[in-house]
């Protein structure tokens, strides 16, 4: 465990370990209770494994009644909650804390409903983001958010952390794309969000808890919009001489008022590795390369096709491959989905950075990444969802090595620091959980977070549920935004190791 | 928070009534003053909606229609950022220039409220959140709005959100905010996405169809591969209102727009015809302009501009919308269906709290809510606009408080003690 500052740990709720045990068996049945150190040992971590920390108790209840009780109990006596879905997400949202009890949604995996007159499926949130789809793709319908977990990632961990995909620029994030939720409350109180139709009346709580990580209630159900597949879709694999006329393609197709369903760069590094990973017959003489993905009705794809190669090669495009069949398509996408373990290869250890930026900046951006891979001395493969500007530097590096480790993690800072310089923010798709929790102050000043702050005591006035994430705890946020930590403060921050 | 010296930087008196700020100095200083002094504030921008909700008495009165402009648009980045007072049609106007728009259609209420063709200001639709025919394929207000800034009740800054459309980077205040009527913050500057306009557009119209025909052709259109981005039903009594040279056919109007490229709006029209058998029906396609027409005849609710003085809003889920509306023919309504029948618009010629509570309770049993549009002042102070359960509106006093604790913005507008 490294030493990155967490809530005090309450030393009386750890004494009263046994009771607490006794009292929520009373709520749910005792094999949902796991308190044996090898019992425990599966969720001392999620997909930012480097963290670990082995909370006090597991508890995976199975209806939301047993949620309510158990949160109204554990707020009655103050002890922590952590929620957590399938535990696939990168940032740290749910880590354990050492006097939690972590609440584990993994029992929650029916879907309860699918209404094809609707358009909507009802599940709840431990169902998978893939699993959504394969219910309802027989009758040619899809759940269109695709996080690169999709087989594992669960769907209410999805609305916690408001996954995107690659598909985002057309169809929207996950916000985008529910309809509604159950939630449950720190102080036990149930209520159904939204439900089948669009926009609920009031305030939009719906749009206030995706993406706020699970400090603002649990998720015990969730109904999702579902779309159906296009007639046709095909992707073009570009070949640049450079990674700015990639980016200026981009840039150019969007003006020329084409939204592609999909649209992502990989940078030579990333193109020879997952080439050689996975044969997708991508362009290696090329410098950069760029995956477009056309849907819609044949004529119109075809005509996209063509605008698209129009476009590509006044920006001087090198190559142009068009898939022929959906295994091909699939196969142009393989390199680019085994990215992570492409980089695997090629190194002991690598590190995923989210951070997005605005599209204009992508060449500018990505010099610097270069700059800053020579200074620190670590490679970098770069993959990007060009279309909505989100980032994905992926640093190699060596675990084992003191010094590889501290580099990255500066690193992983600086591309950050950089996304916000030009105009981006800190997280795209990952969340920023404890990762980049003292990162905010990059982007938000004192009033902003305190408002964030003052909305999260307004739902959970004691700080119980999932604290110590996303809001800075060494904050000393500026008014306009800068991060001011000087001195020890910063040798406390530069001891987070964001892996 | 430092204080402003308020005499020299705003030349604002805040003993007037109303405050037409230009600077957002003033704007932070009269918040201040009026937290510090316990003023209730109306927000208001150009008051095309002013109606909707509520109606207030108010110490002071923040008029935002000054406070206008365009900050920086880019559109090869699909955003612009705009200040609150500006008005919608310069934002439209500006983004055709570079054939784009904002794609989720707001409501225009400019013929019901007689508010001739000023359809606002951008700060007054988007904390309205009340969206076009295009809401199943691209989203509402809320789905647009990418950042803001504005002041929260105790005149402290606040932003949230950013440019781009991917971000996770704490609360998304921007969706809160969308659609709280003035309740929360005063914005002022506003960040929204920017889609390009389709060249084509054509609409099919297929004349004549029951109620219950007409649902599920909207509902076999939506659930295609053909991408609609519209699904509207008018009643037979509605006919009238719409002339177009090629509309020929009598009867109710079941209608469905396409939009894209020349090529894939012919071949999905087509598409749309074979697979939903309307060829032996009675059809007609709507070319560019006549479609232009009846969409923007639709956003601005045109069939209840000449004598409605009641209109409601209901929302349910689209399965329900035909039993609902046999349960509610008692109250002989006028209506028309949005967003391919999930929508309807309803309007009626007698109103009383009475009446508006028991199509409320039909409305909920139907798993949908409803919205108080237009109705006589002389009820307003005993019906509520919006739907609501005690858990939530405890909820919502709760998030209210942990932005305008004093509760001076727009207090009550949406609910008594909100």
């Amino acid at each position: 465990m490294s030493t990155l500052k967490m809530p005090r740990v309450d030393r009386q709720t750890l004494k009263n370990k046994d009771k607490i045990m006794k009292d929520i068996s009373v709520f749910t049945n005792k094999q949902n209770i796991l308190s044996e150190k090898e019992e425990l040992k599966p969720y001392e971590t999620d997909g930012l494994s480097a963290y670990k920390q082995t909370p006090m108790l597991v508890v995976l209840p199975e209806t939301t009644k047993e949620v309510s009780r158990i949160l109204s109990y554990c707020n009655k006596n103050k002890i922590k909650v952590v929620p957590r879905g399938a535990g696939t997400g990168l940032a740290g949202s749910a880590l354990p804390l050492a006097d939690c009890i972590l609440l584990g949604l993994g029992k929650f995996n029916k879907i309860k409903e699918i209404d094809f007159a609707n358009r909507c499926v009802v599940a709840q949130p431990g169902v998978t983001n893939l699993g959504i789809t394969h219910a309802v793709q027989h009758k040619g319908f899809y759940y269109a958010p695709d996080p690169s977990s999709q087989m594992a990632c669960s769907i209410g961990g999805n609305v916690a952390e408001n996954s995107g995909g690659v598909h985002s620029l057309k169809y929207g994030t996950t916000t985008n794309n529910i309809l509604g939720i159950e939630v449950v409350f720190m102080d036990g109180t149930i209520t159904r969000i939204g439900g089948k139709t669009f926009d609920s009346p009031g305030y939009d709580f719906l749009g206030l808890i995706t993406g706020s990580e699970g400090l603002l209630c649990v998720i015990t159900e969730v109904t999702v919009k579902i779309l159906k597949k296009p007639d046709t879709v095909k992707a073009m694999l570009l070949g640049f001489p450079s990674i700015e006329d990639a980016g200026n393609s981009v840039m150019k197709i969007i003006s020329n008022g084409v939204i592609p369903a999909g649209m992502e760069i990989m940078d030579k590094v990333l193109l020879e590795a997952t080439n050689n990973f996975s044969k997708a017959g991508y362009p290696l003489e090329a410098e950069a390369m760029l995956i477009v993905e056309l849907d819609g009705t044949k004529s119109e794809v075809e005509e996209l096709i063509k605008k698209v190669a129009e476009i590509c090669k006044q920006n001087k495009c090198s190559s142009v491959k068009i898939s022929k069949s959906d295994e091909e398509r699939s196969k142009f996408w393989s390199g680019r989905k085994a990215a992570f373990p492409a980089c695997g290869e090629m190194a002991p250890d690598y590190y995923c950075v989210d951070g997005t930026i605005p599209r204009s900046k992508l060449a500018k951006v990505l010099r610097e990444i270069t700059k800053l891979s020579k200074k620190y001395k670590l490679p970098v493969a770069n993959a990007f969802h060009a279309g909505d500007g989100n980032l994905h530097p992926i640093i190699m590096f060596d675990a084992n090595d003191e010094s590889s480790l501290q580099r990255t993690e500066k690193f992983g800072e600086d591309i950050l620091k950089l996304c916000v310089k030009f105009g981006g923010v800190l997280s795209g798709e990952h969340g920023i959980g404890i990762e980049k929790r003292e990162l905010m102050c990059e982007m938000f000043n004192n009033n902003d977070i305190q408002q964030q702050i003052n909305i999260k005591s307004s739902l959970d006035p004691s700080s119980l549920l999932n604290p110590g994430k996303v809001y800075p705890i060494l904050r000393k946020c500026a008014e306009e935004g800068r991060l001011h930590i000087h001195g020890r403060d910063k040798s406390k921050f530069s001891d987070i190791p964001r892996f | 928070m430092e204080e402003i010296n308020q005499n020299s930087q705003t030349s604002q008196d805040f003993n007037a009534e109303i405050l037409e700020p230009k600077e957002e100095v003033e704007i932070q200083q009269f918040i201040k003053h009026c937290f510090k002094k316990n003023l209730p504030i109306e927000i208001v921008g150009n008051k095309t909606k002013q109606s909707i909700g509520k109606k207030l008495q108010c110490a002071k009165t923040l008029s935002m229609s000054q406070f206008s402009g365009i900050i920086d648009y880019k559109p090869e980045e699909l955003y612009i950022t705009v200040k609150a007072g500006t008005p919608l049609k310069t934002i439209q106007d500006k983004l055709k220039e570079n054939n784009q728009h904002l794609a989720f259609e707001p409501t225009n209420f400019s013929q019901i409220f007689k508010t001739n063709s000023n359809e606002g200001t951008i700060g007054g639709t988007l904390s309205c959140n009340f969206s076009g025919a295009r809401r199943f394929k691209v989203g509402s207000a809320r789905d647009h709005i990418l950042g803001f800034k504005g002041f929260n009740g105790k005149g402290e800054k606040i932003k949230s959100g950013g440019t781009v459309v991917k971000n996770v980077t704490g609360y998304d205040i921007s969706k809160l905010v969308t659609g709280s009527f003035g309740t929360l913050l005063v914005l002022t500057e506003l960040t929204l996405k920017v889609l390009p306009l389709e060249s084509e557009t054509q609409t099919i119209i297929v004349s004549g169809l029951a109620l219950e025909h007409g649902l599920a052709v909207m509902g076999s259109a939506i659930s295609s591969s053909n991408d609609p981005s519209g699904a509207i039903f008018y009643p037979s009594n509605f006919r009238k209102e719409f002339v177009f040279n090629d509309l020929t056919h009598k009867g109710s109007i079941t209608a469905i727009r396409v939009e894209g490229t020349k090529i894939s709006v012919t071949q999905r029209v087509e598409n749309l015809i074979n697979d939903l058998v309307l060829k032996d029906k009675n059809l007609t396609i709507l070319d560019n302009i006549q479609s232009e027409i009846f969409w923007q005849d639709t956003r601005a609710l045109k069939v209840f501009a000449k004598k409605e003085e009641n209109i409601l809003r209901a929302v349910v889920p689209p399965s329900e919308t035909l039993n609902l509306l046999n349960r509610i023919k008692t109250f002989h309504p006028n209506y028309f269906l949005d967003w391919g029948g999930s929508l309807i618009w309803i309007g009626i010629d007698y109103l009383s709290s009475q009446k508006i509570e028991q199509l409320r309770q039909r409305i909920l049993d139907a798993n949908g809510y409803l919205t108080v549009i237009k109705s006589p002042i002389s009820i307003k102070s005993s019906s509520e606009t919006f739907t609501i359960d005690p858990i939530k509106f405890k909820i919502s006093q709760n998030i209210k408080k942990s932005f305008d604790p004093k509760r001076i913005f727009n207090p009550g507008k949406m609910y008594t003690g909100i």
